[in-house]
């Protein structure tokens, strides 16, 4: 079994990765894959946020760890995956290529005019995804 | 990529469709900055065709779209109101001499020297700075002005919430250009700033005197634009090379944009630089190689030409709409988060930079300010030395001990008790002369009251240098 679970270093994405982890540990030889993608429209300024390309690299590590230490007391095998473009796509295309049999993502909970600007991730994930997808609140 | 024949033809599909997403991207913005500056739409039109298509060939960033750019524009405007047109061509001539020997001297290597908060200063006075050059256009004008201007504004926003595939502005440019033919409403339009290419490029000289008082006057503009324009593509390298995974060489980079900008004010262009925003653009639509930036300058040089006539009817306040679009995502909004976030005196650096480059109307004199201030800032909080006493007769050194940092050291010595003491070097670091100095002054100093001293705990290489001079 292959759960997976896509985090952005939020507080909602830890609560999605603690909600697959327990799916994880019910289910015999299953392994949980942290995706974190690096959203293109962003790439501008988190190099001006930070002060040089290794600090950046350090500051997405950082998006995964906790989860990987949570992973690691519950005995857990996983496996991280770094992707680079639009989040939505990224997320969908690495599901299909992969076989993953569940996902997980976390919501920021938007209402329908900030989901008009801003566009959710989860709910484009839920939608085009051909798998079974969980949406943590 | 790797070999030149990956870096042209390893995607071609990709680069192909991204290069004409780019190319019609490229429009709007080489009118808009051709307005900025008050020249014939030609002058930024020729300048993007040309140096997108020699950075093609000569580039250092595979993918990296350079062109006529807002931040040149901007340096230029001056130079252009004083002086005219050919004093531009000459300066984006000499502009390209400067980066040119700038990149064979490894200037991409000092790049590592400018903090993220001069950076962050420079991005935002630049965005500042493309607002307010808008506002002459809207303030004062008749109320139509203002509602092409805002539903522009609006249009620009909301359409890549529906459709991606053709860049906003665009859309946006053709649904307000044709609304305002239909309508027959009168506004200022692009012919009133000068006539539309019909043709390609031709070479000819800038007629300008070729004696010392040019050079007095072009010389500072050629610095300013040679550090803009290199700050500006190196920052956008950098970028893509995240976004892409892929290393690039950014001194063949700063040659390159040096041979565009050489070559572009021959050919009647002004100077110009990596966009950011294109470049972006070009990744997101699949762009990675070098047919892709080939691909944009040609086929805007195209567009021009097949559709010079209908371009001329584009209305200003559209333009302006566009433009105000293109200040917003200049500006880092991200900033007042770090400015909560970051140290007080990088949040220090990024103000002055920006309050500088808003005074002087001058993006690089903000740029080197900026740098030296941050450098003083570096200095002054690595300069910081420590000397702990615990009751004991060993006094501890902490921190590293070189020419800014050595007073306070010596000053540490004054009032010693103890008959004999030991001085611990094992949390610092001698670097220079000055270091070695102040510790044999110390010594000394104190062996003269009647107090021995042993000097315990020097790393290898301070030991090494403490040899050295004495």
């Amino acid at each position: 079994m292959k759960v997976a679970v896509a985090v952005d270093g939020s507080e909602n994405a830890l609560r999605a990765a603690k909600h697959a982890l327990m799916l994880a540990q019910y289910l015999p030889g299953a392994e949980l894959v942290i995706i974190n993608v690096s959203d293109y429209n962003k790439a501008k300024d988190e190099r001006l946020l930070t002060q040089s390309p290794e600090s950046l690299s350090l500051k997405r590590d950082q998006k995964v760890q906790p989860i990987l230490e949570l992973a690691k007391k519950a005995g857990v095998a996983t496996k991280i995956t770094m992707l680079k473009g639009n989040p939505s796509v990224e997320i969908i295309k690495y599901v299909e290529e992969h076989a993953v049999d569940q996902l997980v993502i976390g919501s920021r909970g938007l209402n329908t005019i900030q989901e008009m600007i801003l566009g959710s991730v989860s709910h484009k994930v839920m939608k085009h995804a051909h798998c079974p997808v969980t949406i943590v609140k | 990529m790797y070999t030149l024949k990956q870096q042209w033809f390893g995607n071609i599909r990709g680069d192909i469709l991204a290069g004409i997403v780019v190319g019609l991207a490229l429009i709007p913005e080489a009118l808009a900055f051709a307005f900025i500056m008050g020249v014939d739409p030609r002058v930024a039109l020729y300048a993007s065709f040309t140096i997108a298509v020699i950075t093609a060939f000569v580039g250092g960033r595979p993918g990296l779209i350079s062109a006529a750019t807002g931040a040149m524009a901007l340096v230029l405007v001056s130079l252009m109101a004083n002086h005219g047109l050919e004093y531009v061509l000459a300066a984006t001539v000499l502009t390209g001499i400067i980066q040119f020997i700038l990149g064979l001297f490894g200037v991409a290597n000092l790049m590592r020297f400018i903090p993220n908060s001069v950076m962050l200063g420079f991005v935002n006075a630049l965005g500042i700075m493309i607002f307010i050059t808008q506002l002459p256009y809207l303030l004062g004008g008749s109320v139509l002005t203002y509602v092409y201007a805002i539903v522009t504004l609006i249009l620009v926003y909301l359409i890549p919430r529906f459709f991606t595939l053709i860049p906003a502005p665009l859309i946006a440019i053709v649904l307000m250009t044709a609304l305002a033919l239909f309508s027959g409403v009168k506004l200022q339009s692009i012919g009133d700033l000068g006539t539309m290419p019909n043709s390609l490029p031709t070479f000819f000289l800038p007629d300008i005197p070729l004696n010392f008082e040019t050079l007095k006057i072009i010389l500072p503009y050629a610095l300013a634009l040679s550090v803009v324009g290199l700050l500006e593509s190196l920052l956008t390298s950098q970028v893509l090379d995240d976004m892409t995974n892929t290393p690039s060489n950014k001194n063949t980079e700063a040659r390159g944009q040096g041979i565009a900008n050489f070559i572009t004010g021959f050919f009647g262009g002004m100077a110009g630089c990596a966009l950011i925003g294109q470049s972006v653009i070009n990744v997101k639509s699949g762009g990675r190689g070098r047919l892709s930036t080939l691909t944009a300058g040609v086929f805007l040089m195209f567009l021009i030409i097949v559709l010079g006539d209908l371009v001329v009817k584009i209305p200003m306040p559209v333009l302006v709409g566009v433009m105000i679009m293109v200040s917003a995502t200049t500006f880092n909004w991200g900033s007042f988060k770090f400015m909560k976030q970051a140290p007080r005196s990088e949040t220090l650096v990024m103000l002055v930079t920006v309050v500088i480059i808003l005074y002087t109307h001058n993006l690089a004199i903000g740029v080197v300010v900026g740098v030296i201030l941050s450098a003083l800032f570096f200095v002054a909080k690595i300069s910081r030395v420590t000397v702990t006493n615990d009751e004991s007769n060993e006094y501890k050194v902490k921190g590293p001990l070189f020419f800014a940092s050595t007073t306070k050291f010596i000053e540490s010595f004054n009032d010693v008790k103890a008959k004999k003491i030991i001085i611990n070097f094992e949390d610092s670091q001698l670097w220079d002369e000055s270091a070695v100095g102040a510790v044999l002054k110390v010594s000394q100093e104190l062996e003269q009251k009647g107090i021995s001293v042993s000097i315990q705990g020097l790393n290898s290489s301070s030991a090494k240098l403490y040899q050295q001079f004495t």
